[in-house]
């Protein structure tokens, strides 16, 4: 068992490069991607597990990074905001962000772009109900959701040309 | 008027860095050397200070620490008045108010060394609420615990009542409402002897913080430096709390020579900085038989905090909002800000009229309820027109139709069937309660009054060899699209694309004052002000001989190439010019209140569970009448955001106080609307071209706070027959007020 006074060494995947992480077993995963991989487009928004902000992808399962250990990400597969875009190629959910105004301040953006991308996973072509459940984590104080819905209807019509 | 791109949906500026993550915000920045801070602060609401204590096993000798005694210049915010200290020396006026900054480069032995503090203060009786306050058993702030008061007079009050066929009264109370920005308040300090004080941050209002720095350290404007950082929303809440928080990070990095980050945590955030002002508005309201409003008597008050800040500025828009889009001839209104030993409480879009604007609207619905009128007849009967005059007297010169703003928001909402279907289906149902109500309003755009003249805001522009065209303005993007509007301002002015103009960052070394970013003045007023700025390089060029009209957007950077070659730097600077008919008498409070005001009428939809008294929205229509629309997706996103932060003004974010500190200060227990709770939420725009706006735009930002909270509560009100007066509509308060009408 690793003891919470020492660092250990974390070996993962993220956005699809192996990387070997030295932090306390204890460190939020969210300081440790933000400050040791300067992954900065992981937001912190409350620290508590309400905002999203921190939403990465965690084996494929959508989670609040300020919420998990460093320790927990042994082997695991991560994929942050930065690794959604395939180069200078956006995703067709950024596309459709862009497009239809999804993102405002833009500081619940890269949560709530997870967010997206995780629920399209699992339903390629969510009802209304499944949208504003699959986004209920993750809290946007600028667009009233409104847009944010339009832009996931719009992602996953496949009508969104790379912009 | 044809446009080009103005009136498009251009794709935000920005928009590419946000949705990939690229967007810098200040807590994403790293200096070498960077160390943290930290606040110590009183945590009682009122005493005087004996001792500062560090204890502990910290090493003590490693920290940087600030107190009071070790500001240069003076020690004070500066802001409207110098009354609120950056660190309090002997007295502590509520329970946020910072005393000691710590700083270290280990975050973990920071947090430590913070509650290994300990202030020693003795307590003095604390003012914790508005009717404590006006009682004056405690003087708190000056002589009688006023920060400002107003008094408006139009027509004669008193000889009023005399006639009226009906007199209603009634008192309404709102409660605070945190900002809720996502991204919490930070600040990036560096001193050096070469640049002075350099600060980084989110913040709304560079020039704000540059003011407050220079007081501060006693430096001349040249040494202070402000930039902007991406900043992740505002509302309001970063208008004026970023100077408090780049003076301590100043102050820690000047006196440790090292950069110096402060980054506040949610619970910090949410206790300490501004929220909106809570208030009680009372209406005495004298009507006609057949619904004419004959005089409008109404008290405001808001509770200011312990510090005087902006609460003049937000009483004086919430005072002129408090008659609303109504003619009456005879009106009284008396407002006044009030101390008490909480934490200043601040802008909030909307900014006063929020509050005053509920209480109007809910006692409208009373009144006719009073003289048995329909609610929407009654505001008909009332509405203001062309030559006719609101209560600070300004005649309305504008063409407004607020009937037909009413009958396009009723015929998309259903509003008169659902009016009739509830009705018969509430009988049916004994617990599911359905309806529907709505609010009239206005808002005014820019600064009040003389302000804008005070303010006189500057833009300018550069053009580059390759015909780029730069624009330098102070106002800020916090989501609400300051780049893409002024991009498209100034491309429609020049004929080029929004990817030839080029927005400079905020930086007080670089852009001159346009003023803050407040007041729903940046499309109306600097946008215009863009305009201009773009129109001069133009005139310019042509001036020069070097461009010809009808251009193609080559010829124009060829033009500007060899301008530069010839004549040097191609730039200039549009000054603010007050409109010579808009004239403003403070004294009276009288006049021309704002150059221009957006109109609306918005209706909701409820559903009430009357077992548990949870309201839902089910439907809300917003018809406004804005000037013409720069860009249809950006300004129906304002709106949208707009109206679900006045859902949770209405229904969800309720502030607990306890000994004037804020005690739910996370987001686990102050509750603001998710995915889950906001209904579909259509928007819709009518547009008059407003002449004074560039291509016709007039403010938008914060009119869609005012109508959605008492269009909300008249709809309860109509599900119900719960007299709500007062917000937020709580699951716990809506339940006592159904007993009671059961009971």
């Amino acid at each position: 068992m690793p003891d919470g006074a020492h660092t250990i060494r974390v070996e993962c995947r993220v956005n699809g490069q192996p990387v070997t992480l030295e932090a306390f077993p204890m460190s939020r995963l969210l300081d440790v991607l933000r400050e040791q991989l300067r992954l900065t487009g992981t937001k912190e928004g409350c620290g508590e597990g309400e905002c999203g902000a921190c939403s990465i992808e965690l084996d494929g399962a959508l989670v609040n990074s300020c919420l998990i250990p460093a320790a927990q990400a042994e082997g695991a597969n991560i994929r942050t905001i930065e690794g959604i875009a395939d180069g200078a190629h956006l995703h067709a959910i950024q596309a459709a962000f862009l497009r239809h105004g999804g993102s405002q301040c833009g500081i619940c953006t890269p949560g709530m772009i997870l967010a997206a991308a995780n629920l399209l996973a699992r339903y390629p072509q969510p009802t209304e109900a499944q949208i504003r459940e699959g986004l209920a984590g993750n809290l946007c104080r600028c667009t009233g959701y409104t847009k944010i819905f339009e832009s996931v209807v719009a992602a996953c019509r496949h009508a969104e040309r790379p912009a | 008027m044809e446009t080009r791109i103005i009136g498009k949906s251009v794709p935000r500026k920005e928009g590419r860095e946000k949705v990939t993550g690229r967007a810098r915000y200040v807590d994403d920045l790293a200096f070498p050397g960077m160390i943290y801070g930290a606040t110590i602060r009183s945590a009682v609401p009122r005493g005087r200070i004996r001792g500062i204590y560090f204890e502990g096993d910290i090493p003590w000798n490693e920290f940087t620490v600030v107190t009071a005694k070790d500001i240069p210049g003076k020690n004070c915010v500066a802001l409207l008045i110098d009354d609120q200290p950056c660190l309090a020396a002997e007295f502590v006026n509520h329970p946020e108010e910072p005393v000691v900054l710590l700083a270290h480069a280990d975050e973990c032995l920071l947090e430590e060394a913070r509650r290994a503090m300990r202030l020693d203060i003795e307590p003095l009786p604390a003012v914790l609420t508005i009717d404590d306050s006006l009682a004056r058993r405690q003087i708190i702030w000056g002589e009688d615990n006023v920060f400002k008061s107003f008094q408006v007079e139009k027509g004669s009050v008193d000889s009023a009542w005399a006639t009226a066929d009906f007199i209603v009264e009634g008192i309404y109370d709102t409660g605070a409402q945190e900002q809720l920005y996502i991204e919490p308040q930070g600040m990036i300090a560096r001193s050096t002897e070469a640049e002075g004080i350099t600060v980084w941050g989110s913040l709304q209002c560079p020039y704000y913080v540059h003011k407050a720095l220079t007081a501060l350290f006693g430096l001349p404007k040249n040494r202070i430096r402000v930039v902007q950082t991406e900043t992740g929303g505002g509302f309001g809440g970063k208008e004026e709390y970023p100077s408090m928080i780049a003076s301590h990070a100043a102050l820690l990095a000047w006196k440790s020579g090292k950069p110096v980050k402060i980054i506040y945590d949610r619970a910090e955030d949410m206790a300490a900085t501004t929220k909106r002002h809570p208030s009680r508005t009372r209406h005495r309201t004298a009507v006609t038989r057949d619904g004419k409003l004959l005089a409008m008597e109404i008290d405001f008050t808001i509770d200011g905090g312990a510090y005087e800040t902006l609460s003049p500025v937000v009483l004086s828009r919430g005072t002129i909002h408090a008659a609303g889009p109504y003619h009456c001839p005879n009106v009284r209104i008396r407002s006044r800000a009030v101390a008490t030993n909480a934490p200043p409480h601040g802008a909030f879009r909307g900014f006063g009229a929020p509050q005053s604007v509920f209480a109007l609207e809910r006692h409208l619905d009373r009144v006719a309820a009073a003289i048995t009128l329909p609610p929407d007849e009654l505001r008909r009967r009332n509405f203001i027109r062309e030559g006719q005059s609101l209560a600070v007297s300004q005649v309305i010169r504008e063409k407004v139709d607020m009937a037909r703003l009413m009958d396009r928001a009723f015929e998309l909402s259903g509003y008169q069937q659902k009016k009739t279907q509830f009705f018969a289906a509430n009988a049916r149902s004994a617990t599911i309660k359905k309806g529907v109500g709505f609010a009239s309003f206005l808002h005014g755009a820019g600064f009040t009054g003389s302000g804008e003249e005070y303010l006189a805001s500057e833009v300018a522009a550069e053009a580059t060899r390759d015909g780029v065209v730069r624009i330098f303005a102070a106002s800020t993007e916090m989501g609400q699209g300051t780049n893409t509007i002024f991009s498209q301002i100034a491309a429609e002015a020049l004929g080029l694309g929004c990817d030839r103009i080029e927005i400079i960052q905020p930086d007080t070394a670089a852009v001159p004052n346009s003023g803050p970013t407040v007041a729903s003045r940046t499309s109306m007023i600097v946008g215009k002000l863009v305009e201009t700025a773009a129109r001069e390089i133009q005139a310019k060029l042509f001036a020069s001989g070097t461009l010809q009209p009808d251009y193609a957007a080559d010829e124009f950077s060829k033009a500007c190439n060899q301008y530069i070659e010839k004549l040097g730097p191609l730039n200039s600077l549009a000054k603010y010019e007050h409109p010579v008919d808009l004239h403003w008498d403070d004294e009276r409070y009288q006049g021309d209140a704002y150059g221009a005001y957006a109109w609306a009428v918005y209706v909701a939809e409820v559903s009430v569970d009357t077992r548990t008294a949870e309201v839902r929205v089910d439907d809300f229509v917003a018809v406004q009448e804005v000037g013409k629309v720069i860009n249809p997706v950006l300004a129906a996103g304002q709106i949208e955001g707009g109206i679900a932060q006045g859902i949770g003004f209405a229904l969800y974010e309720n502030v607990v106080w306890q000994e004037g500190r804020m005690v739910n200060s996370q987001m686990t227990n102050y509750v603001m609307p998710t995915s889950m709770d906001v209904p579909p939420i259509r928007v819709f725009f009518e547009e008059v071209p407003y002449a004074r706006g560039p291509a016709g735009a007039k403010g938008i930002g914060e009119l869609p706070l005012d109508g959605t909270a008492p269009a909300i509560a008249n709809a309860i009100a109509h599900a119900t027959g719960a007299d709500i007066t007062k917000l937020p509509i709580t699951p716990e308060m809506l339940i006592e007020m159904l007993e009671s009408i059961h009971a």
